[in-house]
């Protein structure tokens, strides 16, 4: 549907749970004419991935989706992609990687890919979906990089809720056509990432022109301007479709919180009913919820906390023999503030596991009292709910 | 169709001074492949000799646009700029995906599979110079039977080369040609005709590589000559499933001669370890494809004479 509205121009899969119906709803869209998209049916992930880049280099608005191994399968495109600064937007519906198998949920897949130079958006419902994708071109399309949606497997891409689409005339008028760096033209060739020195050097005409690492920084600066431009994007898209996701990242009951849990994706739908019922229970606690976790909101984590004497993380990625990914970026987002919080890890959900409203309740009302301040306690992850 | 020096273009589309290697046949072939495309090519080119005679940043010797893609993607990313060009209603330019045999017979196989059976409308050529010549001489499975490289530095490449030109034939697709730097118009009769044809046409290019087979820089068009007239690489194309001898190839098969392949292995220093067992292998295999290959000639002739007696009106 968010295909359909953008305009899509080139579209390429592989089939993978659980981001097959994904693949499925495409190519039927286009094999009965209701989609207008080229639809690139490929033999693997990391061709669907080489398949949009292109497209994407040529000048066609491109979209991909994966899960799990597919997305690591892709890992070597990734980087290609990002570095070329091709504004592609991929579906990452989050899977369990092997070994050993698992097609249910957890975040360890897109977590895996942080340093490929995506920008990663994570919702939390099906509604957010649909309009973090079609932000998600715009956002891309304006910064040269390529933007990851990712969602919860099963929790979301296999369950159904209402949800309100956009019109046509409505996202035609949010989000204009693609407009390439560079228009591909016989009469003037270029060749496109070649090989590149480490030093700057002069081309035919004497100008000096960057090497690798110049290259670099600028991907680097083009997502540091990206943290702004998100935040704009959902004020631009708040504005004519009455629908905020929060830009970077979102709160709830966090004015007056003691207690914040910090999550990513659906888990801050579990996380906003625990702290309903802990509330009614009078403990103060509230919820912030990372949507964007590349680039990462620091500015906005500290805002968001500052009344919070105590942030526990529930995460469903572990950075093996550290912690949990989504962990060590808030204590280095807290590093030199004004905030001195002590910062809990809890790692929820591999592989599926259910997580309970209840359980979470429960963790946060044992780091309340006594125990809240005891910084013993950081450093290592715990983990919930293990047999 | 039969082409000579006076039908190609002057213009030249790849650049000399570029960073090819002294005696380069890929430098020598790519140059008349532009020149049959006329610079209606949008390229894509993996990591591979290719790359590096189209330079580096922010100098190219090339002048069509040119996209280099990663190793195992020739394949998906020619499809993708074909999706690409098509999404925006462009014909003005031709897709030709590069690759060595590396990247080809190896890491690219997949890709290059995929886009055959997906019929992507592009020309897939890969310059064979039976080995990852770019990266050190090492064995690929395009590697000669026989040849020392850097990973097979003591006894040779103890594996006959995988058939890569049958492999793509298998795929059903409308065009499948071998052809050699050494026969500059064999390789650009084969191109325009190639330019003509809908659907995915594979081209397999042998390009003597000196300093990866161990020859002077001045031999090259020797040794891919000689590669041919000793059958060890053999021309032809196969269009529709129809196979036919091609250039000098044929006429070999209407002369009914080839030369012993001592002729082209003792003049690269990558056979030196060959024993007599060895070539006598090498000339059997040798033989017997060529054998093969003149039957299937035969067939392909006797069929077309069964059409056109079929069909006296047509003539």
């Amino acid at each position: 549907m968010a295909v359909r509205l953008c305009r899509v121009q080139v579209a390429s899969a592989y089939p993978i749970t659980p981001q097959s119906p994904v693949s499925e709803t495409l190519a039927r869209l286009v094999e009965s004419g209701e989609l207008a998209t080229e639809f690139v049916d490929v033999e693997s992930e990391h061709s669907a991935m080489a398949v949009v880049s292109a497209s994407s280099l040529v000048g066609a608005r491109s979209f991909t989706a994966t899960s799990s191994q597919g997305l690591a399968y892709m890992h070597e495109m990734l980087h290609w992609t990002a570095g070329a600064r091709l504004p592609v937007v991929m579906a990452c519906v989050n899977r369990a990687v092997g070994a050993p198998w698992s097609i249910l949920n957890d975040q360890q897949d897109s977590i895996s890919q942080r340093d490929t130079g995506w920008m990663q958006m994570y919702a939390r419902d099906n509604q957010e979906i649909l309009d973090t994708i079609i932000q998600a071109f715009k956002i891309a399309e304006s910064v040269y990089v390529p933007v990851m949606v990712c969602y919860d497997g099963f929790v979301l891409s296999h369950t159904n809720m209402p949800v309100d689409i956009p019109s046509q005339a409505d996202v035609d008028a949010f989000l204009p056509p693609y407009k390439p760096q560079y228009v591909i033209d016989a009469a003037d060739p270029r060749t496109y990432n070649a090989v590149t020195l480490a030093n700057p050097r002069r081309d035919a005409s004497g100008l000096m022109r960057q090497g690798y690492m110049e290259f670099r920084q600028q991907l680097h600066e083009a997502l540091e301007s990206a943290h702004d431009r998100i935040k704009q994007v959902d004020q631009e898209f708040a504005a004519v479709f009455g629908r905020s996701h929060g830009g970077m990242a979102w709160g709830y009951s966090l004015d007056d919180a003691e207690i914040a849990m910090v999550t990513m994706g659906s888990l801050g739908m579990e996380a906003t009913v625990a702290v309903d019922r802990l509330r009614q229970r009078g403990c103060k606690a509230g919820v912030l919820g990372i949507r964007a976790f590349r680039p990462f909101p620091k500015g906005e984590v500290i805002e968001l906390l500052r009344s919070a004497k105590t942030a526990v993380v529930f995460e469903k990625d572990i950075s093996y023999g550290s912690e949990g990914a989504v962990c060590s970026e808030l204590k280095a987002a807290l590093y030199g503030s004004q905030a001195r919080i002590p910062v809990h890890g809890y790692i929820v959900g591999l592989g599926g596991r259910d997580v309970k409203a209840r359980e979470l309740e429960a963790v946060v009302e044992g780091l309340t009292g006594a125990g809240a301040m005891d910084g013993r306690q950081n450093g290592k992850p715990r983990w919930l709910s293990l047999g | 169709m039969k082409a000579n020096v006076l039908d190609l273009p002057e213009k030249e589309y790849l650049l000399a001074g570029n960073r090819g290697c002294a005696g380069c046949g890929l430098s020598l072939a790519y140059r008349h492949i532009l020149k049959a495309l006329e610079g209606k090519a949008l390229v894509t080119v993996t990591a591979g000799c290719l790359t590096v005679i189209q330079g580096m940043y922010p100098l190219t010797s090339v002048q069509v646009p040119s996209v280099n893609t990663p190793f195992a993607s020739v394949g998906s990313a020619a499809s993708g700029l074909v999706a690409g060009l098509r999404a925006l209603r462009r014909k003005d330019l031709i897709v030709l995906a590069f690759a060595g045999d590396g990247a080809t017979c190896d890491m690219g196989i997949q890709a290059l599979s995929g886009a055959a059976d997906r019929a992507t409308d592009f020309i897939y050529i890969c310059d064979d110079n039976e080995g990852y010549m770019n990266t050190g001489t090492q064995r690929s499975s395009s590697t000669p039977f026989g040849a020392i490289t850097s990973t097979t530095p003591v006894r040779g490449n103890m594996r006959f080369a995988k058939d890569m030109p049958k492999i793509m034939e298998d795929h059903n697709i409308p065009y499948v040609c071998t052809t050699s730097s050494s026969y500059p118009l064999d390789l650009y009769e084969k191109m325009r005709k190639a330019k003509d044809i809908k659907g995915t046409r594979y081209v397999h290019l042998y390009t003597p590589c000196p300093p990866g087979w161990r020859f002077p820089t001045a031999q090259t068009v020797r040794v891919g000559k000689l590669a041919v007239e000793t059958a060890m690489v053999v021309l032809y194309e196969v269009r529709d499933g129809v196979f036919r001898l091609t250039g000098p190839s044929k006429k070999m098969a209407e002369e009914g001669k080839t030369r012993p392949v001592t002729d082209y292995l003792r003049l690269q220093g990558r056979f030196a370890k060959l024993t007599e067992q060895d070539e006598r292998r090498i000339q059997d295999w040798a033989t017997r494809r060529w054998q093969g290959y003149l039957e299937r000639d035969s067939r392909s002739k006797a069929a077309a004479s069964d059409v056109d007696a079929q069909e006296p009106s047509e003539g």
